[in-house]
């Protein structure tokens, strides 16, 4: 199949099919990280923008260095130094972008929806590197890569998603790319962090932790973001890792071979102990490397896309 | 000036008329309702295949002058408002100053006065400046004119106060329309809370930031027998609160906007901030409530809460976007495709709703086309089939929650005080 968008929004816009195509289009790209010479022409002569409104050090070196794999041209710009200071509104900064003829660019920011909106907006190609609490693909694709290269497969795995689901973009691209794909997701949170009707999507939920990691044949742990208002209700941070983190004594009574897996950075202590965040289930760097290979993809089949906009 | 309409099917529930007839206006007045009217007069216009029926009473709008004369002005909304077959306008008082005083409420006069195309009536603020902190002076307000009150867009979250509120407008016979949210409990939303708020990762507004409120407000009204209004109904919750009270026999009555009986909140999931108002646009079933609830005549009222905002305003991320969306240019058009085509109401019951019942909630001698009333009336080509285009909007905000939806129905003549203010 050939891939026509010519943006990334989220893995809920996406087909099975176009999951998959990323997967073995970043498989392809993994190896060209092993090589003396890290670099292929695919994007030479193309600029890849970098535009973070929220702070953000491993998303944004990750996709640098997947543009520049790739032999783009990449630039970054720092909101508290550019134009936004100024009052720029979110689509004059898009437009003005467009304007230097960049090709792509690749958004955080702090506000759901500000990437759909910004990529209606314009006709370049728009990726979204997490937006607000609604989603974070590039993440997921690189958890499900990581799942799928550990695993052989998705369709029919145990997946657990643990932390706080209500205010995690992460959480609903893992829900979205990992259902689609057949995988069966168990959310497991507080009551208060489970967000409203989160079962339609399909997962089941779960408030005791051992019962939801049972069965699991990976776990992706959400980082508690406590540097966040969100108010008194949210629990506090030993409460937490009392009944939410995932310690050794946890895993042991879990499948031996059980995947750990946490987007980073890690709260140790909080979500997971030290023992189990560097210990032998654990994938999480693994993840890293394997970010580097999906964003490529992602940046590679974007940059293709022979979509005329609507 | 005389203006002599003819054939066309009048439609005046107030009279219980439905049927093809000539009407003739003379001066501000219409002089003869009756068939074949032989009078020559000035101005002829032929209705055959049309419905003529009383103007649009339309009881919630903001105008936004005086203060945010860059969303909209008298002469820009009533021009818009004259367009969609609305021929009286209630002004809602959050302006800036906010008509919380008589010389406030004068100023708006003077302007209604120079530049309003058809009849404007003004709503004073229950609070001042609608701070809810302090009564304003009610006595004062009347005599200035106001013909309602309201702190529309906050409620008055004060128990004793509202209370107070309630007894003083009952004592001088004036109507409270209440704004039902309870802020607490909207905690900070920007849409519906339900599965969709989940999926696009936004706050979510409860049924009950409504409904709470409008319960507290009914049983306040029950309690001081006043006459309670409650604006921008849009969830099954506050429908079966209002029943409740209507059987009680107490002097409660509503209104529910078009958006909320054509939109749901699937209608959210591009980010469009046209569709992101205050209430929410809720679920397909709190849709249905409301439709069951302009049906069976618990909802009284279809208004339009035309809320104008310029497009620096809207077109910006969902979360930080102003609330609201306008509406008089499209709610007659909006009501004749989703109640009447779909085959869930009458004609009647739609006139009733958009003309006779606000003008007897608000106490107003109009609605009707009985002879010797002000004339104010439309001419409307129902199956007239239209698309709304931004750039055919005249209201001076474009924050339309119908861009580009196709409607039935159309206005052909709009006719205020005896004038053609409108003419397509």
């Amino acid at each position: 199949m050939a891939w026509n968008k010519k943006d990334l929004l989220g893995l809920e816009y996406l087909t099975a099919e176009e999951i998959n195509l990323i997967l073995d289009t970043a498989e392809s790209f993994k190896e060209v990280s092993s090589r003396e010479i890290k670099k292929v022409p695919a994007l030479r002569g193309k600029t890849a923008v970098n535009l973070f409104y929220e702070p953000s050090t491993r998303t944004r070196v990750s996709f640098e260095v997947a543009a520049k794999r790739l032999s783009a041209d990449v630039i970054n710009i720092a909101t508290e130094t550019s134009s936004v200071r100024k009052g720029e509104t979110l689509i004059d900064t898009g437009r003005n972008i467009q304007a230097l003829k960049a090709d792509i660019i690749i958004m955080r920011h702090n506000c759901s929806g500000a990437a759909n909106m910004l990529a209606r907006a314009l006709d370049i190609s728009v990726v979204n590197a997490g937006d607000g609490w609604h989603e974070h693909p590039t993440q997921a694709l690189l958890d499900i890569f990581t799942l799928k290269e550990k695993l052989g497969k998705i369709e029919g795995l145990n997946i657990t998603i643990v932390g706080d689901i209500a205010h995690s973009r992460v959480a609903r691209s893992n829900i979205w790319g990992l259902t689609k794909l057949g995988a069966k997701v168990t959310v497991c949170a507080p009551e208060i962090l489970l967000p409203l009707e989160i079962e339609k999507t399909g997962v089941k939920c779960a408030s005791n932790i051992d019962e939801a990691l049972k069965n699991a044949d990976a776990v992706n742990v959400l980082r508690m973001q406590f540097e966040r208002d969100l108010g008194a209700a949210f629990p506090e941070q030993l409460e937490y890792y009392k009944k939410y983190g995932i310690t050794e004594e946890r895993l042991a009574k879990a499948k031996k071979n059980i995947i750990v897996m946490h987007p980073g950075p890690i709260n140790r202590g909080i979500e997971m102990s030290s023992e189990v965040a560097d210990g032998a289930n654990s994938v999480i760097l693994e993840q890293v490397t394997n970010g580097i290979a999906v964003r490529m993809a992602v940046l590679f089949l974007v940059s293709q896309a022979k979509e005329i906009k609507a | 000036m005389s203006i002599l309409i003819k054939n066309g099917r009048v439609i005046d529930p107030a009279n219980k008329i439905d049927d093809i007839l000539d009407i003739l206006i003379e001066g501000n007045k219409i002089a003869q309702v009756a068939k074949n009217i032989k009078i020559a007069a000035k101005n002829v216009i032929d209705a055959q295949n049309k419905i003529i029926a009383p103007g649009i009473i339309d009881m919630h709008v903001h105008l936004r002058e005086p203060g945010r004369e860059d969303n909209e002005t008298v002469a820009t909304a009533t021009a818009a408002a004259a367009s969609g077959g609305v021929t009286t306008v209630l002004a809602m008082p959050n302006t800036n100053p906010a008509m919380d005083t008589a010389q406030n409420v004068e100023l708006l006069k003077g302007i209604i006065k120079q530049s309003a195309k058809i009849n404007v009536l003004i709503c004073g603020t229950i609070t001042k400046n609608r701070f809810g902190q302090e009564l304003s002076d009610f006595g004062a307000l009347k005599k200035s004119g106001v013909i309602a009150l309201s702190d529309d867009g906050a409620s008055v979250d004060n128990d004793v106060l509202m209370l107070e509120a309630l007894e003083k407008a009952q004592s001088l016979n004036l109507l409270t329309i209440c704004h039902a949210e309870d802020k607490v409990l909207a905690a900070k939303g920007v849409m519906n809370l339900g599965f969709n708020s989940t999926r696009l990762g936004l706050r979510g507004i409860s049924n009950a930031s409504e409904f709470e409120r409008v319960a507290r407000d009914i049983t306040l009204a029950g309690k001081t027998k006043a006459a309670l209004h409650i604006a921008h109904v849009s969830c099954r919750q506050s429908v079966l609160a209002i029943a409740q009270a209507k059987q009680q026999g107490w002097r409660v009555t509503c209104e529910t906007a078009p958006h909320y009986f054509a939109l749901s909140d699937d209608n959210l999931l591009g980010y469009d901030t046209n569709m992101k108002m205050n209430p929410p646009l809720r679920s397909k079933i709190d849709v249905a409530a409301i439709k069951q609830g302009l049906k069976d005549g618990v909802i009284d009222v279809i208004a339009s809460d035309h809320a104008p905002h310029t497009e620096h305003e809207k077109d910006i991320e969902f979360e930080r976007a102003q609330f609201g969306v306008i509406g008089l240019e499209t709610e007659l058009a909006v009501s004749i495709t989703e109640l009447i085509a779909s085959g869930l109401l009458s004609w009647k019951r739609v006139i009733e709703l958009l003309s006779l019942n606000p003008a007897r909630v608000l106490g107003l001698d109009k609605g009707s086309l009985s002879v010797g009333k002000i004339a104010d009336l439309i001419v409307i080509s129902p199956e007239d089939q239209w698309r709304v285009e931004k750039n055919k909007i005249i209201s001076k905000s474009k924050n339309c929650a119908f861009l580009g939806k196709n409607l039935v129905g159309r206005v052909d003549y709009t006719i205020c005080d005896g004038k053609i203010v409108y003419q397509k």
